[in-house]
């Protein structure tokens, strides 16, 4: 069975890459399962989406732990644990990155065993929530490492799943993806399958009793404050808003106020303060600012450049 | 016949498509919103002849559906969870109504804590209402089912609601091969909705479903709807020799996998069944004789079909995605009841997992497979279990330092 894994950012079109290669295997004559995987998230979020391939029915269920491809449409997310692009990957495993970043670079940040491949990615766009293409480009990148389906069933599956779209928007779907097909096309097979684990001298799960514990301990409340700081929704931005204190009147309530996720916090003197661990760039502050104060940059510029000042 | 990739939630809509369904009352739930979406957009662009209404609750909504039904339209409606809860006054109302309609329940684990991923506590909830219930495993399963429920439902000694379940997110949106019944068969198949003296009109007026006042007449209705409920065992293999004619596609009340010989036996409802499927392969692989059970029809309760499936094998483990508080696994206790008491009865064990979507790996599956054979050896079943691991307690006690639930009771352990 072939067991692949898309990661990107909610916006992106994990859910639709997986939908075309899905489409594309069947099509090819395999069983095919595949399906989103998302919560309560928003766009910018790390999302992820799989498609299990056999040629006999799929039995099996859930999450892929186990993958023999993954692909990365983001590259900011592969050193994220939150985005869980790391789960499950050993020597049997493809990494695929959409990065401008030769491999090497990620052979030395990222301490796997997986086999690591480029993706090269197309010209930079401010915000990577919209990357152009991106799901076709994926889509077709899998279909070209797994050498189970051919170049006219994935641009077959692309039309059936652009359908809503207009056709020039399809048709420029299918010519960016034929040309990745055909640059990944030397790596054609280098996706394993792999099939069930075996019932015999398997790992025995490490079950425990659940003990009794009274409610002082097992009520469902959080007794701290400001749990929620913990979670650090700062990495769902992909435009981050700076504020230009030159230009800011410090009238010191409007952008603090319309903050939905109350990230922009008033200082002592008067001035608002951006909390970046925790601001989702909606940049909703930009809109209502009345001297026009807070200016959105693209969040990976902003860090590119944080970490060239850093270095 | 077409064969084509479908979510659950598609595969639902299908099925209410196929069935020529009148009316659809609607009210949005995660992971249900898909169907009624998909409906919807198919009654926009005229290709589904269909009224939708959007009512302001589930409550609401299953009122709207029994009072439809009652009126003699073909009814369709589908719900999840807390939805299911928020209408549960007129789930039970309406199956004393005596309305023949089908609702889709997409499960989806209870508060609290809330959740939005899956397990089967909700549908469980409906479980003594009156609605039948069919519990499905595949996407395929969903859309033969809801016509298989509707044939149940409007059945002239039946003619009570069916509920068809799918689990959220392993069903609801994953897609998997689905072939569809032309529309044409499905007609056929489904036939006229023929509401016999269902006849609720502005026009000519009658009252339904009024209060009595006495056990004994009331007795007699509640007694009479579960003789109707039980009639569908009487009809389903029917119905489904019929199906099978039609479409080729065979849908037991009980679906049997590789128990011929079976010795040891896994009991699962529901969609994680298929990776019980996976286990038994793998076990059969390892010189181990283990069966799947999966009741498909849930209520009624096949039990006589159960016994004659288990009897004379030597373990049996329940395996349920619920859990009702204070006893256990729901599946078990109704496992026991049918086979107490029988002569060369299996032994009975009970494992609860799946729990708000936790997944159950092929690992414990083999675990179980081995707790079942060291059972009878000793001829005795071990304690109930929830499936839960060392690492999951670890990462519930990071949680539980963070939100400060944390005592000296804790860090003693």
């Amino acid at each position: 069975m072939f067991r692949i894994r898309f990661h990107g950012r909610g916006g992106q079109g994990m859910k639709t890459a997986s939908r075309i290669l899905g489409t594309a295997f069947f099509k090819a004559g395999y069983e095919v399962q595949d399906a989103p995987r998302y919560g309560a998230e928003r766009r910018g979020a790390p999302i992820f989406a799989y498609v299990r391939a056999a040629r006999t029915p799929i039995n099996e269920r859930g999450i892929i732990s186990h993958p023999g491809l993954v692909i990365v449409a983001d590259d900011t997310l592969v050193g994220m644990p939150a985005a869980g692009v790391t789960l499950g990957m050993d020597a049997h495993t493809v990494l695929l990155i959409n990065t401008h970043e030769p491999v090497e670079t990620w052979q030395q940040r990222l301490n796997t065993e997986a086999k690591i491949l480029i993706l090269e990615a197309q010209e930079e766009v401010e915000d990577r929530a919209a990357l152009p293409y991106i799901g076709s480009r994926c889509a077709a990148a899998a279909a070209a490492l797994t050498d189970a389906i051919s170049r006219k069933f994935l641009l077959a599956a692309i039309s059936e799943e652009l359908g809503h779209l207009d056709q020039d928007i399809i048709d420029q779907n299918r010519d960016i993806a034929g040309s990745v097909f055909d640059e990944m096309a030397h790596h054609a097979g280098l996706v394993e399958q792999s099939g069930l684990p075996s019932a015999q001298n398997f790992t025995r799960p490490e079950w425990i009793d659940v003990p009794f514990e009274n409610a002082q301990i097992s009520n469902l409340a959080i007794h701290a404050g400001a749990t929620s700081v913990k979670v650090r929704t700062g990495l769902w931005r992909t435009m981050r808003p700076v504020i230009n204190y030159q230009k800011c009147s410090g009238c010191a309530w409007i952008c603090s106020t319309y903050c939905p996720d109350g990230a922009i916090n008033v200082r002592t003197d008067g001035y608002p303060e951006i909390d970046y661990d925790h601001c989702k760039g909606c940049l909703v502050c930009v809109a209502q600012c009345p001297p026009h104060a807070i200016e959105s940059i693209a969040e990976h510029l902003a860090r590119e450049q944080e970490n060239g000042a850093t270095a | 016949m077409t064969r084509k990739l479908l979510t659950g939630n598609s595969a639902a809509a299908w099925g209410a498509r196929l069935a020529q369904v009148d009316y659809i009352p609607a009210f949005p739930i995660t992971p249900q919103t898909e169907i009624i979406e998909d409906l919807a957009a198919w009654i926009d662009r005229d290709e589904m002849d269909a009224r939708l209404v959007t009512l302001e609750s589930e409550h609401s909504m299953i009122t709207a559906a029994g009072s439809a039904a009652s009126s003699g339209v073909r009814v369709f409606t589908a719900t999840s969870s807390q939805g299911l809860l928020y209408g549960m006054e007129m789930v039970y109302t309406v199956a004393g109504w005596r309305t023949p309609f089908v609702m889709v329940n997409v499960s989806r684990g209870l508060a609290s804590p809330i959740t939005l991923e899956s397990d089967h506590n909700d549908i469980m909830a409906a479980r003594d209402s009156g609605f039948l219930q069919i519990h499905c495993a595949t996407c395929q399963e969903i859309a033969d089912s809801i016509l298989i429920a509707y044939r149940l439902a409007e059945h002239p000694d039946v003619r009570m609601p069916a509920i068809v379940n799918l689990d959220g997110f392993y069903l609801s949106f994953t897609r998997e091969p689905v072939d569809l019944a032309e529309a044409s068969k499905a007609r056929s198949f489904v036939g006229e909705y023929d509401p016999e003296n269902l006849q609720f009109k502005g026009h000519s007026p009658l009252s339904q479903g009024m209060a009595v006042l006495g056990g004994g007449p009331y007795s007699y209705f509640r007694y009479e709807a579960h003789l109707a409920v039980q009639q569908a065992l009487t009809v389903y293999d029917e119905i489904a020799d019929e199906f099978a004619t039609v479409f080729g596609r065979r849908h037991e009340m009980i679906d049997c996998y590789r128990m011929d010989d079976a010795e040891y036996v896994f009991v699962m409802v529901g969609s994680f069944s298929t990776k019980a499927r996976d286990a038994v392969d793998s076990l059969r692989d390892a010189g181990h004789k283990v069966g799947l059970l999966r009741p498909r029809l849930f209520r009624p309760f096949p039990q006589l079909q159960i016994r004659q499936q288990l009897q004379g094998r030597r373990a049996v483990a329940v395996i349920d995605q619920n859990i009702s508080m204070g006893m256990g696994g729901v599946l078990h206790s109704e496992f026991a009841t049918a086979l107490y008491g029988i002569k060369d009865a299996p032994l009975l064990s009970s494992y609860m997992g799946g729990l708000g979507g936790r997944d159950i790996n092929q690992q414990e599956f083999f675990a179980i497979a081995d707790e079942l054979q060291k059972a009878y050896e000793c001829g005795e079943s071990p304690p109930p279990r929830l499936l839960y691991t060392e690492n999951e307690m670890a990462e519930m006690r990071k949680l539980q330092a963070i939100a400060q639930a944390e005592h000296a009771e804790i860090h003693e352990t």
